[in-house]
């Protein structure tokens, strides 16, 4: 077998680990479903009011559930980060990882096993929302080539963000701040984006924030596909925002790596046990 | 134990002026070191000592500052792929995956090591026999005590069959059963002819499994060599006897002829260097006429060893 073979198959074998630790503790992948379908109730039928009057131009005529579905899908995505950031730094912090780096393993293979895993999760943690969203009235208009689409778009951002998540993981000094740390991209930004309301409604400096933060193509671009708009270039600049964080990531999980090689984490026993006479 | 010292043809593993130091803190300071093929090596010393670097330098895990350091035959830093495929670390915290079941756990490391399917199984079955683990192989880990973790994170380094085995403090936090269980399990592995590099606090568990042993403090070895070698180095088990008044104590050190005497404590120490028999020759020679008010065996032990090689005793090295 040739490197690349031995690589691809080192991380199926990880991605297959992960995927058999969500089957084992399936409370991560709850989360991921259930925080964003709690969004999806709450601004749908108890906010959706108000916000829906208020839309005007930009819900073109459809309920506002058509125009929040495209962001919950977004809010799905972004909070599998928690899960990923956990699942990394619990690794890095146990000891599993000393015996994979002392095996002739492909470097690299652990972090893409998180990273595939987390793809494959998220995704399908957004079929499993969709179908929520069906049930509370959501309506595509969307053919089989813009479904695609979204499905790229929302795979992209999996990756790009599994990447972010699994740095913000390996950096993280303890699983709780691994978790803490992927918050801000879990509600902040999408919150500060166009996914509940149109950048545009928002004050000049947040708009501005709004405009150019990487969240708002990926929801304006899903957006258009999914009620059958114009998707003009927002898609390129989603997939573009996607390709840079991903390219971020992995060259900051790289220097991390590089680092870790000459600092010890392990923390040894303070106490020297005494010896029980056998 | 009176194993054969094996004829050691070939070097498993070969160190020469190895250095590492965090910041200030020098944890290891120009150690030179050599393990012959087959051998088990004991590297004693207590926490801190610079032990647990010295395994996560020599299986590829950490670089060190200086020095040369090869395991048969193959330079750690320039064919670090080679190395890894020859050895096997277990260390001192538990390393599996505590949420697939002991036989996913072999199956893993089965995967990563590009076993094909049939003797991946094959060779988990045959490993999960060996180490009484059959029984609890569909379960996760989390069920397991802490012997059995220890003994599938044995089972999980010997998937990949390596010739060379870091073993670091394998028994630490064991309870007694499963620290002879693991030191039978140590024998067998010596017997197959895996060399071993086992590091330990305890003079009784390096006595008993090494071939030959190096003794850290501090970062340097402070001596070197077989069990008895080292054994002869340091003050010998002894009893010490205590008496009622000095006419008594006047008496013993008369008729025994040998040991030290202490006249405030009233206490004269013997060495008993053959066990039960210095003992019964020393309670023959003594008599009915010498009163003995109390008796203990002392056996050597960490802080004996740590005392005569360095002066200091061996308490808490600051990490």
């Amino acid at each position: 077998m040739t490197a690349l073979t031995l690589a691809i198959h080192d991380a199926t074998t990880m991605i297959g680990r992960e995927l058999k630790h969500t089957q084992r503790f399936p409370l991560l992948l709850v989360g991921t479903i259930m925080v964003p379908v709690v969004m999806l109730l709450l601004f749908d039928y108890i906010l959706g009011g108000p916000i829906g009057h208020g839309l005007g131009n930009a819900a073109r005529g459809a309920p506002y559930v058509d125009f929040l579905v495209p962001g919950i899908l977004l809010m799905t995505v972004a909070a599998s980060c928690g899960p990923t950031a956990i699942n990394v730094n619990t690794d890095m912090t146990g000891g599993i990882i000393d015996r994979i780096r002392a095996m002739a393993v492909s470097r690299g293979a652990l972090l893409a096993g998180h990273v595939g895993g987390s793809v494959v999760r998220t995704l399908a943690a957004t079929i499993v929302v969709t179908g929520v969203a069906v049930l509370v009235g959501f309506r595509a208009t969307a053919s089989v080539l813009d479904w695609f689409a979204v499905v790229g778009i929302l795979a992209a951002l999996s990756f790009a963000l599994a990447w972010l998540s699994a740095a913000l993981g390996l950096v993280a000094k303890s699983v709780a701040g691994a978790n803490g740390s992927t918050l801000p991209i879990q509600f902040l930004l999408p919150f500060l984006s166009s996914t509940f309301v149109p950048a545009d409604s928002m004050p000049a400096d947040v708009r501005w924030f709004a405009a150019h933060q990487p969240f708002t193509p990926v929801v304006e671009s899903l957006r258009a596909l999914l009620t059958g708009a114009p998707v003009g270039s927002t898609a390129y600049l989603a997939l573009a925002w996607c390709a840079a964080i991903a390219v971020t990531s992995a060259i900051t999980i790289s220097a991390a790596c590089s680092r870790n090689r000459r600092v010890t984490r392990r923390v040894t026993v303070a106490t020297r046990p005494s010896m029980p006479s056998p | 134990m009176n194993r054969p010292i094996k004829n050691a043809t070939r070097t498993a593993v070969s160190v020469t002026g190895l250095r590492k130091a965090y910041g200030e803190k020098i944890v290891l300071d120009d150690v030179d070191l050599s393990i012959g093929e087959g051998e088990v090596f004991g590297l004693l010393g207590p926490n801190g000592a610079g032990k647990t670097t010295m395994v996560r330098i020599l299986s590829t895990l950490i670089p060190p500052d200086a020095g040369t350091a090869s395991v048969f035959g193959h330079d750690l830093h320039s064919e670090p792929g080679a190395v890894r495929s020859l050895i096997g670390v277990t260390g001192q915290f538990s390393a599996v995956d505590n949420l697939l079941t002991g036989e996913e756990n072999l199956f893993l490391i089965g995967r990563l090591l590009h076993l094909a399917p049939t003797e991946r199984r094959a060779r988990a079955a045959q490993l999960l026999e060996r180490f009484d683990l059959v029984e609890s192989a569909q379960r996760t880990p989390a069920t397991y005590s802490g012997g059995m973790k220890r003994r599938l994170d044995i089972a999980m380094t010997l998937m990949g069959r390596p010739r060379l085995i870091f073993l670091d403090e394998p028994t630490t936090g064991l309870d007694p059963r499963s620290r002879r269980t693991m030191w039978q399990i140590i024998r067998d592995l010596a017997a197959d002819g895996v060399s071993i590099l086992l590091t330990t606090q305890y003079l009784e568990e390096a006595d008993e499994l090494a071939d030959r042993i190096a003794v850290l403090d501090r970062g340097r070895i402070v001596a070197e060599g077989t069990p008895e070698e080292l054994k002869r180095r340091i003050p010998g088990a002894h009893l010490v006897l205590r008496f009622a008044d000095a006419a008594s104590l006047d008496a013993a050190a008369r008729s025994l002829r040998e040991g030290s005497r202490d006249d405030t404590d009233l206490v004269l120490r013997v060495p008993s260097d053959r066990g039960i028999r210095s003992l019964r020759d020393v309670l023959a020679r003594l008599g009915d006429g010498i009163a003995v008010e109390d008796l203990s065996i002392h056996t050597p032990d960490l802080d004996d060893v740590f005392f005569a090689l360095t002066g200091t005793p061996s308490k808490e090295q600051n990490q």
